[in-house]
């Protein structure tokens, strides 16, 4: 299968690998997808306290277009509020990296996971504002 | 070292080379001063020179597997000498009953021909393998019926490379009267095939895997006990009514010396072939969740199929640019069906979409096979710094308890 350049360029040169503490408050974990389909993106947003996502990072296990999707989101998403940052579309990231039809789930995928990430940042944060809401 | 050509092509399974001693001999079975008549042309000489190249090849054929030359058919390759066996032999003795065993491993030339059969109404037994690739004695004997008619069998695996005991299944046939298939794509210049001692009614044989051209192979009928098909091309009768058309000499002319030179050759070849391969899983099994897939003994010298867990397979060839293999995962449609074959020995699904076949043949160096374990190591390690799998697994987090979000 021949990939776009884009794709190459982010497999060749993934863009913010790694990972953050997930019980640090400030971040956000997203991860989606199974072993048993042939992709896993685990994908994380640093936020600060204006609600920007100042940082974020992602691991994916799948292919080439899989982990170009995920490398290309952490762009994206850096300094979009998370308001923005779930409203990114999947059809968008396919666009960017011309991903050909067979290989469109990958960029549905990176869509799960940062709205994944979003949320699960909103939940523990609605619940530690609760707990801090109680305590007072 | 200094004269090592990128890519590497390690992928001799899937097909090799056509050897430049074969290539030669091609080469003059087509223009005008070659044999180029029709060896079915009985009037002039043209069709002589071209019948006696044929029988030439024909015996060439039957010899490296120990056949009368009266029992090598000529066919387009192995796919369609697989389906003139079983649906020849399922048409021919249908009288007799309608059931057919088969093996889940086996080459789709075989798996989709049986489904065309179930279609027509026969009923077909698909039969698992254990951990190691090889099947049950006891679960075939157990899923013989008195109206089963065809068992086929594949002799090498081509993913995983392991050898089924051919003998042992044979005889189970032969006491029951059943008519016994062997796709033996895999196995010339790879492994000895003795049809003299071996009670096997049917085999499918191919040229390309054999160095030979592409487009030719052929299907072993036994004589005696002599066994009976349906043809499955009718036309001018070509190949004693059992396979019609105008036989191609230049590609039978390389079929036979290919087998020749591979009966010729295989003792030194298959040493220097082991040699290779045993290089080469040296190199990589010393690395971290590292598995070879299929039977550790009873399989071909010159196949390594290896899971590398927690790197998914395509993004492995991706990084393997270099190298020219064989991935198990087919990640080609949105849901990513990792390799049925690997999924029949039991293997994890994460296992089966990490698997790479490593197949080494007659130009393979060292210098290959040292490069290709350190690119290999290179590319496993800069996968696995990106998979949240691996990372877990360091964690030491169970896998298997993980619910994952299904899509």
């Amino acid at each position: 299968m021949a990939y776009s350049d884009k794709v190459l360029d982010h497999y060749e040169n993934p863009r913010n690998v790694g990972s953050f503490d997930k019980n640090d408050d400030t971040v956000g974990t997203g991860m989606v997808g199974a072993p048993a389909c042939g992709d896993v993106m685990k994908l994380q947003i640093k936020v600060n306290d204006e609600g920007i996502i100042e940082d974020a990072k992602f691991k994916t296990y799948g292919c080439g277009s899989a982990i170009a999707s995920s490398s290309l989101l952490t762009e994206w998403v850096r300094g979009k509020t998370l308001e923005e940052a779930s409203q990114i579309k999947n059809t968008q990231i396919a666009e960017e990296l011309a991903l050909p039809p067979v290989k469109i789930h990958c960029s549905v995928l990176a869509e799960d996971a940062i709205k994944a990430a979003v949320s699960n940042y909103q939940e523990r944060h609605g619940e530690a504002a609760e707990a801090e809401k109680q305590s007072a | 070292m200094s004269d090592l050509k990128l890519p590497i092509y390690l992928d001799y399974s899937s097909t090799t080379p056509v050897d430049e001693r074969v290539a030669e001999k091609m080469a003059g079975c087509l223009t005008k001063d070659g044999l180029f008549g029709n060896p079915a042309s009985r009037s002039h000489s043209f069709g002589w020179g071209a019948e006696k190249a044929v029988e030439n090849a024909r015996g060439e054929v039957a010899q490296l597997v120990g056949a009368d030359p009266k029992e090598i058919i000529w066919t387009s390759g192995a796919t369609e000498a697989d389906n003139l066996a079983i649906k020849g032999a399922a048409h021919f003795y249908q009288r007799k009953g309608k059931h057919i065993i088969t093996v889940k491993t086996e080459h789709k030339a075989v798996l989709d021909t049986t489904r065309q059969l179930e279609r027509e109404g026969f009923e077909v037994t698909y039969l698992g393998v254990k951990e190691n690739g090889l099947i049950d004695m006891q679960e075939l004997e157990d899923a013989m019926r008195d109206d089963t008619i065809v068992v086929s069998v594949m002799h090498v695996n081509n993913e995983i490379g392991v050898i089924q005991d051919i003998e042992a299944i044979g005889n189970l046939c032969r006491e029951r009267g059943i008519v016994f298939h062997v796709d033996a794509a895999q196995s010339t210049g790879k492994v000895a095939v003795d049809l003299s001692k071996l009670p096997v009614d049917l085999m499918s044989f191919s040229a390309h895997k054999t160095y030979g051209p592409k487009g030719i192979g052929a299907l072993f009928v036994r004589r005696k006990p002599r066994v009976r098909i349906e043809a499955q091309m009718h036309g001018g009768g070509h190949e004693r009514g059992m396979r019609s058309g105008t036989l191609a000499t230049h590609q039978i002319v390389g079929m036979g010396e290919a087998f020749r030179l591979a009966g010729a050759e295989m003792g030194p070849e298959l040493e220097r072939v082991r040699m290779l391969r045993d290089r080469l899983w040296a190199g990589l099994d010393g690395m971290e969740e590292v598995y070879l897939n299929g039977d550790q003994e009873q399989r071909v010298a010159h196949n390594l199929n290896v899971s590398f867990n927690f790197v998914e397979g395509e993004s492995l060839i991706m990084a393997l640019r270099d190298i020219a293999v064989s991935s198990g995962s087919a990640c080609t449609s949105a849901s990513l069906e990792p390799s049925y074959v690997l999924r029949a020995l039991g293997r994890d699904d994460e296992l089966a979409h990490s698997s790479i076949r490593f197949s080494i043949g007659r130009y393979t160096t060292v210098e290959e096979v040292d490069h290709t374990v350190e690119i290999v190591r290179a590319a496993v390690a800069k996968l696995r710094e990106l998979s949240p799998l691996w990372e877990m697994y360091q964690d030491g987090i169970d896998l298997s308890t993980v619910e994952w979000a299904a899509h």
